[in-house]
C-alpha cells in the first residue's frame, strides 16, 4: 500500500465517479437515484482513503509527505508535484468529510437535474482536495481556479431567486483576485526560476518586490477568505446557493484564502507579511465587529450565518498574522471548526427551508414544540459557533485570542468583543427560530428530522464535540508543521534578503 | 534566376495545392450534377495531401530558400502551415451541411477556400516584401468573394463589400509601407533588410514605413484600432465563412506578422515593440468591453477574436523566443476553441432556419445537454479558466510577458480576461440558468459531431499531455532566433 499514489487517488477518485455518472442512462427518476448512489459511494470511498492518509501521516516531521512528483511541462519547470504537511492534512479530511454529507443532504432538496448536480459536486471535490495537495504554483492555480466552474454552475442552476446575480458576482470577484495572484506567481517563478512551492519557500525575494507580490496574493486571498471590505459577494452567494453549495462554500472554499496566507504569504514573503500585519489586523477587527453587528440586523437565516462566517474568518486572519504558535494553531483550528460548524448551520437552515421554503427568521418561532431533535441539533451548532467550552468553536477562538494577546493587547481586546457579539446574534437567532410560542398555522404540522437528516447531522455533532473535548488529536497533526513555519519565518526575519548586495560587497 | 529541382520541392505543397485547385475548378465547371459535394470532398482530400506535404517538406539544414530567396521554408513555416491547413480542412468540412441547408452549396466555395489557403501558405513562406504582398492578395481576393458568397443576402453582400473596401485600404497602407522600406533600404528581401539594419542606424523614414507595414498587417489580424471591419464582416458573412475567417487567415496573418517583425525588422525591435504593445493592450481591452453588450453570437465572436488577437500579440510584444512560442501555442489552442464554438453556431437552427441570437441558446442545457456542455467548455476555455486548454495559452503568453518585464501589459491582459469572462459566462448562463427557448434542430450531422467531439477532447484533456504541442511551438519559435 505504501507505494500507492495515495494523494493522486484521493484527488482524482471523485473525478472517476463523475465520469461514471456521465455514462448513466435511463429515465429521469432512475438516473437520479443511480447518480446519487454512485456519487455517495465515490465520496465515501474518497473519505475512507483520506482517513488512511491521516492514519499513515507522520505528525513528527514538518516535511511534505506522500510526495508525488512527475514531469508535466518540463520546458517550463512545471511539474505535477503533490504532497501534504500538517497544515494541509486536515483540510483534505475536511473536504472529503463534508462532501458525502452534502450528497446525502441533497436527496431532500435537489430534485431537478440530479445527475448534473452530482457531477458538479464530485468535480468540485477533486478541485478542493487537489488544491490543498498541490506543491507547484501552476498546479495550485489550476485547482484554485478550477473550483470556480462547478461552483458557478451549482449556484446558478440550483440556487434561489437571485442566483444568476450571485453566481456572476462570486465568479468575477474571485477571478479578478486570482488573476492578480497569477501574475504574482509568474513574477515569483521568474525571480526564483522555479514553480516548485517548497523551493520557493526557501527563496528570498527582495523586500520591494515582496510588498507587491504580497498585495497581489492578498487580492486573491482576501476575496476568498473573505476579508472586509471584499466580502460582499459572500452573503449573496450563500443566500442564493443551494444548501449543499453553501456548506462547501462556507466549509471549504473560504478556507482556501486563509490556507493561501499560510502556504504562500507567510513563508515566501516573510518581511512583507510583517510589514502588512497592522493592515490585516485593522481589516480583521473591522470584519469581526462590523459584520457581527450586521449579522444582528439580518432577517434571513442564511444571510445571518454568512455574515457570521465573515466575522469568524476575521479571527482566523488575526490568528495567522499574530505569527505565534498559539495564534497560528488557533487559526487553523478555528478554520476546521468553522468548516464543520458553519457547514452544519447551513444544513440546519436547509432542514427547515426544505419544509417551509423560506429562510425568513420571522416566519419561524416555537419550533422546539414540534421539532425537539432539530432544536437540539441546532443548539449544539449554535453554541459551537458561539464558542462554548467543550465544543470545537471554543478552542480556536481561545488560542487565537491568546496568540493575539501576546502580540498586541488591543487587537485581542477588540477581537474579544466579537465573541460577545457572536453570542448575541447566534442566540438571538436561535431564540427567534426555536423558542417562543408556536403561533403560525403552517408550522403546526411541521415534522421533525427524518432518518436521512439524522444520518447527516450525527457525524457533525460527534466531530464538534470531539474537537472541543479532545483538541489534541487535531492540534498534534499540525503542531510540528506550524512550529517549523514560525521558526523559518523568524530565521528569515533575522536574516534580511539583502544577501545579493552583501555578496557583491564581499566580492569586492 | 534558375528554377532548379530543389527549389520546386520546397514549394511542393503550394504547387500541388495550386494545381489541384485549378483542376477542381475545371471539374466543377464541367460536372453539372452534384458538383458541389464532389468538389468539396476532393478539396478536403487535396487539403489533407497538402498537409502531409507541408509537414513532410523538411530542408536538410533546417532552413532553405528558393525562387531566388523569395520563398522560405523552415520549422516555423511548417508549424504555421500545419495549423492553417488543419483549420482550413476542418472549417471546410463543417461548412457542408449548413451550405446545403441554406441552398447555397456550390462548387465555387471549396475552390475559393483552396485558393485562399494557397495565399495563406505563400504568406507564411514569404521571405520578401513582394512575396508577402503576393500571398496576402491571393488570400484576400478569395476572402472578399467568400464574404459575399451568399449573394442574394443583403447582409452578406454588404459584408463582402465592406471587407473589400477596407481590405483594399489596408493593402494600400501595406504597399506604401513596403515601398518606403524599399526606398530607405534598397532591398525587398528579408535577409538583406535584416543585414542592412543590423549594420546601419535605421533612418526615420524607415520607421514610418515599418509603421505602415504593421498597420496593414494589424488589419489582417483584426487588432485594435484596425478592427472595425471585423464585427460587421463576421456578422454578415455566411456562418461557415465566418468560422473560416476567424481561424485560418488569422493564423496566417499572425505568422506573417511574426516573420516580418522578427526577421527583417528584428534589429529594430525597440521601434516596433511599442507599436505591438499598444496594439495588444488596445485589442485586449476593446475585445473585453465591446463584446459585453452584444446579442448576436457571431458579432460576439468577432469581438472575442479581437480580444484573443490581443493576447496572442502579447507574445509578439515580448518579442523573444519565449513570447513567440507562447503566441504559437495560443494560436493552436485558439484554433480548437474557435472550431468548436463555430461548430455549435453552425448547428444553431430552429425549424430549419439558421439563428444567431444568444437568446436562441436559452435553456440549451435542457433541450440538448451535450451541445450545451460542449459550448460551456469552449466558453470557459476562452475565458481562460483551468483546467481547460485556454488557460494554458494565456499562462504561456503572460509568463513570457512577466519574464521579459512587461508586467503592466500582463496586468492589462489578466484584468481584461476577467472582464471578458463576464460575456463568456453570460452564454453559459443563458444555456444553463434560463428557461428553455425553442429547441434547436437535431441531429447535427456526423461531420459536425466528430469535429465538435475532437475539439472538446483537445480542450478538456490538453492538460494531460501538453508537452508535444508546447514542444512543437517552442521548436518552431526557436528557429526565428538563431
Amino acid at each position: 500500500m505504501s507505494d500507492w499514489p495515495l494523494l493522486t487517488l484521493v484527488t482524482f477518485l471523485p473525478l472517476v465517479g463523475a465520469a461514471f455518472i456521465l455514462t448513466i442512462r435511463g429515465d429521469e427518476a432512475a438516473m437520479a437515484v443511480n447518480a446519487r448512489n454512485v456519487a455517495l459511494l465515490t465520496s465515501l470511498a474518497t473519505f475512507v482513503l483520506s482517513l488512511a492518509l491521516w492514519i499513515k501521516f507522520d505528525s513528527t516531521t514538518p516535511a511534505f509527505q506522500f510526495v508525488e512528483k512527475a514531469d508535466w511541462l518540463p520546458a517550463l519547470n512545471i511539474s505535477y508535484h503533490m504532497g501534504i504537511d500538517g497544515i494541509s492534512m486536515l483540510f483534505v479530511i475536511l473536504s472529503t468529510f463534508l462532501t458525502p454529507l452534502c450528497i446525502i443532504q441533497s436527496a431532500g432538496s435537489i430534485t431537478v437535474r440530479v445527475k448534473e448536480y452530482m457531477i458538479a459536486f464530485l468535480v468540485l471535490e477533486t478541485m478542493m482536495v487537489g488544491m490543498f495537495c498541490a506543491l507547484d504554483f501552476v498546479l495550485f492555480y489550476f485547482f484554485f481556479e478550477g473550483v470556480l466552474i462547478p461552483m458557478f454552475i451549482i449556484i446558478g442552476v440550483w440556487g434561489g431567486a437571485r442566483r444568476v446575480y450571485a453566481a456572476f458576482k462570486f465568479f468575477l470577484y474571485t477571478l479578478v483576485g486570482s488573476v492578480l495572484m497569477l501574475i504574482a506567481m509568474l513574477a515569483m517563478a521568474f525571480h526564483a526560476g522555479t514553480f516548485d512551492i517548497p523551493s520557493l519557500m526557501a527563496f528570498r525575494f527582495p523586500f520591494d518586490l515582496q510588498r507587491w507580490l504580497w498585495l497581489a496574493f492578498f487580492a486573491s486571498f482576501a476575496v476568498k477568505v473573505p476579508m472586509w471590505p471584499f466580502h460582499t459577494w459572500l452573503p449573496d452567494a450563500h443566500v442564493e446557493a443551494p444548501t449543499g453549495g453553501s456548506v462547501i462554500l462556507a466549509g471549504v472554499l473560504l478556507k482556501m484564502g486563509a490556507y493561501g496566507f499560510l502556504r504562500f504569504s507567510l513563508p515566501m514573503l516573510p518581511e512583507a507579511s510583517v510589514f502588512f500585519t497592522p493592515f490585516v489586523y485593522t481589516l480583521s477587527i473591522v470584519a469581526v465587529i462590523y459584520t457581527s453587528l450586521v449579522a444582528l440586523a439580518q432577517e434571513d437565516m442564511k444571510k445571518l450565518i454568512a455574515y457570521s462566517s465573515v466575522a469568524h474568518m476575521g479571527f482566523v486572519t488575526i490568528g495567522i498574522f499574530t505569527l505565534t504558535p498559539q495564534g497560528l494553531e488557533g487559526a487553523l483550528f478555528q478554520m476546521l471548526s468553522h468548516g464543520v460548524v458553519s457547514g452544519a448551520l447551513f444544513l440546519c437552515v436547509g432542514v427547515v427551508y426544505d419544509r417551509m421554503h423560506t429562510r425568513e427568521i420571522a416566519r419561524y418561532g416555537g419550533l422546539v414544540n414540534r421539532m425537539p431533535l432539530y432544536a437540539f441539533t441546532f443548539m449544539v451548532f449554535t453554541l459551537a459557533s458561539v464558542g462554548l467550552p467543550g465544543t470545537s468553536g471554543f478552542v480556536g477562538e481561545f488560542l487565537v485570542l491568546m496568540g493575539a494577546f501576546k502580540v498586541n493587547t488591543w487587537v485581542s481586546l477588540l477581537a474579544a468583543t466579537g465573541v460577545v457579539l457572536g453570542a448575541a446574534y447566534m442566540l438571538y437567532l436561535y431564540r427567534r427560530v426555536v423558542f417562543g410560542k408556536l403561533v403560525r398555522d403552517d408550522l403546526k404540522s411541521i415534522l421533525d428530522m427524518n432518518t436521512r437528516e439524522i444520518v447527516v447531522f450525527a457525524p457533525l455533532i460527534l466531530v464538534v464535540i470531539w474537537m472541543g473535548v479532545y483538541p489534541h488529536a487535531v492540534l498534534k497533526t499540525m503542531h510540528v508543521s506550524v512550529g517549523t513555519l514560525i521558526e523559518r519565518h523568524q530565521a528569515a526575519l533575522a536574516n534580511p534578503p539583502v544577501v545579493a548586495a552583501v555578496k557583491g560587497e564581499s566580492a569586492r | 534566376m534558375s528554377l532548379a529541382m530543389s527549389d520546386l520541392t520546397l514549394a511542393l505543397p503550394e504547387l500541388f495545392l495550386a494545381g489541384a485547385a485549378m483542376l477542381l475548378l475545371m471539374l466543377g465547371v464541367f460536372r453539372k450534377e452534384d458538383s458541389a459535394r464532389v468538389v468539396l470532398v476532393l478539396a478536403l482530400l487535396v487539403l489533407t495531401v497538402t498537409l502531409v506535404l507541408a509537414y513532410g517538406v523538411t530542408p536538410k539544414t533546417g532552413r532553405a530558400t528558393s525562387f531566388g530567396g523569395l520563398f522560405l521554408v523552415d520549422d516555423f513555416t511548417r508549424f504555421a502551415k500545419v495549423l492553417v491547413l488543419v483549420a482550413t480542412a476542418f472549417t471546410l468540412a463543417i461548412s457542408r451541411t449548413w451550405m446545403e441547408k441554406e441552398e447555397i452549396a456550390r462548387f465555387e466555395y471549396p475552390v475559393l477556400v483552396l485558393f485562399a489557403t494557397l495565399g495563406m501558405l505563400m504568406m507564411i513562406s514569404a521571405n520578401d516584401l513582394m512575396a508577402l504582398y503576393l500571398g496576402l492578395e491571393t488570400q484576400s481576393l478569395a476572402l472578399y468573394v467568400m464574404a459575399a458568397y451568399h449573394r442574394d443576402n443583403a447582409r452578406s453582400t454588404e459584408s463582402g463589400l465592406k471587407y473589400f473596401v477596407l481590405g483594399a485600404l489596408a493593402s494600400g497602407l501595406l504597399l506604401y509601407g513596403a515601398s518606403l522600406v524599399y526606398g530607405f533600404v534598397g532591398a525587398t528581401n528579408f535577409e538583406t533588410i535584416a543585414k542592412a539594419l543590423a549594420s546601419h542606424h535605421a533612418p526615420q523614414g524607415l520607421i514610418i514605413g515599418l509603421a505602415f507595414l504593421v498597420a496593414g498587417l494589424a488589419f489582417k489580424v483584426a487588432a485594435v484600432p484596425f478592427h472595425m471591419w471585423t464585427p460587421d464582416v463576421y456578422e454578415g458573412a455566411p456562418t461557415p465563412v465566418t468560422a473560416f475567417f476567424a481561424i485560418g487567415p488569422k493564423i496566417a496573418a499572425f505568422a506573417l506578422l511574426v516573420r516580418v517583425l522578427t526577421g527583417p525588422f528584428g534589429p529594430m525591435v525597440e521601434a516596433w515593440q511599442q507599436l505591438v504593445v499598444f496594439l495588444a493592450a488596445a485589442s485586449m481591452i476593446v475585445g473585453a468591453f465591446a463584446a459585453i453588450g452584444q446579442t448576436n453570437i457571431k458579432r460576439l465572436m468577432a469581438y472575442s477574436s479581437i480580444g484573443h488577437a490581443g493576447y496572442a500579440l502579447v507574445g509578439l510584444a515580448v518579442g523573444n523566443r519565449e513570447g513567440i512560442s507562447g503566441l504559437l501555442l495560443y494560436l493552436a489552442i485558439y484554433l480548437a476553441m474557435n472550431l468548436g464554438t463555430f461548430g455549435i453556431i453552425l448547428a444553431m437552427r430552429v425549424k430549419g432556419r439558421a439563428v444567431e441570437g444568444i437568446s436562441d441558446l436559452a435553456g440549451l442545457a435542457r433541450t440538448s445537454p451535450m451541445m450545451a456542455l460542449m459550448l460551456a467548455v469552449f466558453m470557459f476555455s476562452m475565458a481562460g479558466i483551468p483546467p481547460l486548454a485556454g488557460f494554458f495559452g494565456k499562462l504561456y503568453v503572460f509568463l513570457a510577458a512577466v519574464n521579459a518585464g512587461h508586467i503592466i501589459l500582463a496586468l492589462i491582459g489578466v484584468l481584461s480576461s476577467a472582464v471578458a469572462a463576464y460575456y463568456y459566462l453570460r452564454i453559459v448562463k443563458v444555456m444553463y440558468f434560463d428557461e428553455p427557448a425553442e429547441a434547436l434542430d437535431r441531429p447535427i450531422g456526423p461531420t459536425l459531431a466528430v469535429v465538435l467531439a475532437g475539439s472538446l477532447v483537445f480542450i478538456v484533456f490538453f492538460f494531460l499531455v501538453p508537452s508535444p504541442l508546447v514542444g512543437g511551438a517552442e521548436h518552431a519559435a526557436s528557429v526565428l532566433f538563431h
